[in-house]
């Protein structure tokens, strides 16, 4: 595949009110929404790697703190609008097929980082939110529309995200994104970094579809130039050429 | 801690074996197999064997209880358990009756292990909304609760059917129940939910260095404080070969779990295994797979680290051969438990 150059990207005329800039000196406060599987080890991570994370749910504060303090000592757990608030950066680890519970204004001119997929087994038999002419990031930002959302940390499994990152302390795995935004890439890029992955640009929001559960690239937990060929090769696999069937072309 | 009482299990989801000459057993052959296997689990005192439920094709077991009945005729003290029973595509009143009827059948030796299940092939086969995965697993547990609390039942449930002063038959004899466990897999709330009802808890940990569990275990016990709840032994399961050469108990791991994993991860969205994770879920990680001594020595570790009072170890995974599941179930009862005991200094 011949890698898009950013600048391809669409321009983004949304403001960028609350946005944190890698520039500056301090860390970036990470929101995590959705404290099950994947929330709850996001939050681990990130607080073990020193980095200031808020963490809400569908429960209570009263419920949920007392797990978050067990099982992420050091995050702090607030309701959901709280940690829109009050984090520079919101990372979406909810169900995907609960998208719409999400409050667009509360979340205007914030960069989200969309984590969800759709999974049959909490998503439903059927899925009719995404497809491939429409990636599932795509639609949440059509839902977001004043948000500035890059597709990241969906392509590894839950315990990947620890175990093959633990196991290979010298070779940083790759972690894929994707996004409409060129402005916020560098951020985007230092919070994959931040928790301890090698952030890969893979152009535009659309091409997001191609690290859906599905790809090759889904479940892969890989160095960067491994992931960089299985994207070289995506158009042999099963996948791409459902997608090209799809859409009449490639992804461009 | 020097009187702990440990139990120790053989999980299997009746995974297609294969003869000694390589050729495959059907259905019927797995199933006189595996219920061959509880017997000679028996009578090498292993605590347990429990059954997974599925409905796929390399798998022979779909209606575990059946399969536990035959097992408690041909059996004495072994606990006949599942690993796990989908309660959430199942009719928690049905359960009952299977169960009650294994209770009588085996002299109250039956285990239920409920859990939302990993596997979802269930949910349309039997007409459920994977959409309410959840809710469904949250009302059946409830139900489940409340049926064996030895009353007739008054339930008004949303997913589930009403019942007004309802007995189940067969009624379990006075002061007794059926053993109920919780199977739980990376989702903390499960941990939650399980402590509420007071359930013991087993973690599969298939996976990964076993240590990485250790949030989920003190999140058991900090649910048991903010509950107020009895604290349960804990246990984990995890996949493991043990044969008297360590090379060739590996290269039977790499032909047959590392195939089944493979299996399963096309529609987890796995990458395929390589060689190297393989080998690290061996040294390190969640593989019990060497000789007797090797998986002693690992699982008392774990154990341990992890402060679990119960194992179960699944065998058989990807069918492997006869002689190799046996030889997996003798070096567990005769060599690898008593080891694992005596490292522990305890029962």
């Amino acid at each position: 595949m011949r890698r898009p150059s950013a600048t391809t990207a669409k321009r983004s005329s949304r403001g960028s009110r609350n946005c944190w800039e890698a520039s500056k000196m301090a860390e970036p406060t990470i929101g995590i929404i959705g404290a099950g599987k994947l929330g709850s080890t996001l939050a681990r991570i990130g607080t073990q790697r020193g980095l200031p994370i808020l963490i809400g749910s569908r429960h209570s504060v009263a419920d949920l703190k007392w797990i978050i303090d067990t099982m992420a000592p050091g995050a702090v757990t607030l309701s959901t609008p709280d940690v829109i608030k009050q984090a520079d950066i919101i990372i979406l680890a909810i169900p995907l097929s609960s998208y719409q519970d999400l409050d667009p204004k509360a979340l205007a001119g914030k960069i989200v980082l969309d984590a969800t997929n759709y999974w049959k087994e909490v998503d439903g038999t059927v899925n009719n939110i995404s497809s491939l002419t429409e990636s599932s990031s795509e639609v949440i930002q059509n839902y977001l529309a004043d948000s500035l959302v890059a597709k990241a940390f969906n392509h590894m499994g839950y315990h990947d995200l620890e175990i093959e990152v633990d196991r290979h302390p010298d070779v940083r795995r790759a972690m894929a994104y994707a996004t409409d935004h060129d402005e916020i890439r560098p951020t985007v890029e230092h919070v994959l970094s931040a928790f301890g992955f090698d952030p890969l640009d893979m152009g535009p929001l659309r091409f997001g579809l191609l690290l859906e559960p599905g790809s090759p690239l889904f479940g892969e937990a890989i160095p960067k130039v491994d992931f960089e060929d299985k994207i070289k090769h995506i158009y042999e696999s099963d996948y791409g050429k459902k997608i090209v069937m799809a859409r009449g072309s490639r992804i461009h | 801690m020097a009187d702990k009482k440990y139990t120790f299990g053989l999980d299997t989801f009746g995974d297609l074996a294969f003869h000694d000459d390589g050729t495959q057993m059907n259905g019927d052959q797995t199933l006189q197999q595996v219920v061959k296997e509880a017997k000679l689990a028996d009578d090498l005192g292993i605590d347990l064997i429990a059954l997974g439920e599925h409905h796929r094709p390399e798998f022979a077991i779909s209606s575990p209880e059946v399969v536990l009945g035959a097992m408690a005729a041909v059996t004495k003290n072994i606990k006949l358990g599942t690993a796990v029973t989908v309660l959430s595509s199942d009719d928690p009143v049905r359960v009952f009756e299977r169960f009650s009827t294994l209770h009588g059948l085996s002299g109250g030796r039956e285990q239920i292990m409920l859990g939302r299940g990993s596997f979802t092939e269930s949910f349309p086969l039997y007409g459920y909304d994977l959409e309410k995965y959840n809710e469904l697993f949250e009302e059946k547990i409830a139900m489940w609760d409340e049926l064996l609390k030895h009353k007739p039942m008054n339930w008004n449930g949303k997913l589930t059917q009403k019942l007004t002063n309802t007995k189940i038959f067969p009624l379990l004899p006075k002061n007794e129940t059926i053993d109920t466990v919780v199977g739980v897999g990376g989702s903390p709330e499960s941990i939650v939910r399980a402590v509420y009802y007071d359930f013991p808890v087993m973690i599969a940990i298939i996976g990964g260095e076993p240590t990485r569990f250790r949030p989920y275990v003190d999140l058991y016990h900090r649910a048991v404080a903010e509950y107020k709840k009895t604290e349960h032994p804990l246990g984990m399961h995890s996949h493991g070969i043990i044969l008297e050469d360590a090379e060739e108990a590996k290269e039977v791991g790499w032909k047959y779990i590392r195939a089944e994993m493979d299996r399963i991860g096309i529609d987890r969205g796995w990458a395929p295994m390589t060689r190297d994770r393989f080998e690290f879920e061996i040294d390190k990680g969640s593989y019990y797979v060497g000789t007797p001594e090797q998986v002693a020595q690992k699982l008392a570790k774990n154990m341990k680290a992890l402060d679990m009072s119960r194992f179960d170890l699944v065998y058989g995974t990807g069918g492997q051969l006869q002689h190799e599941r046996e030889e997996t179930i003798r070096n567990y009862g005769e060599k690898v438990i008593p080891r694992v005991k005596e490292l522990l200094g305890g029962e």
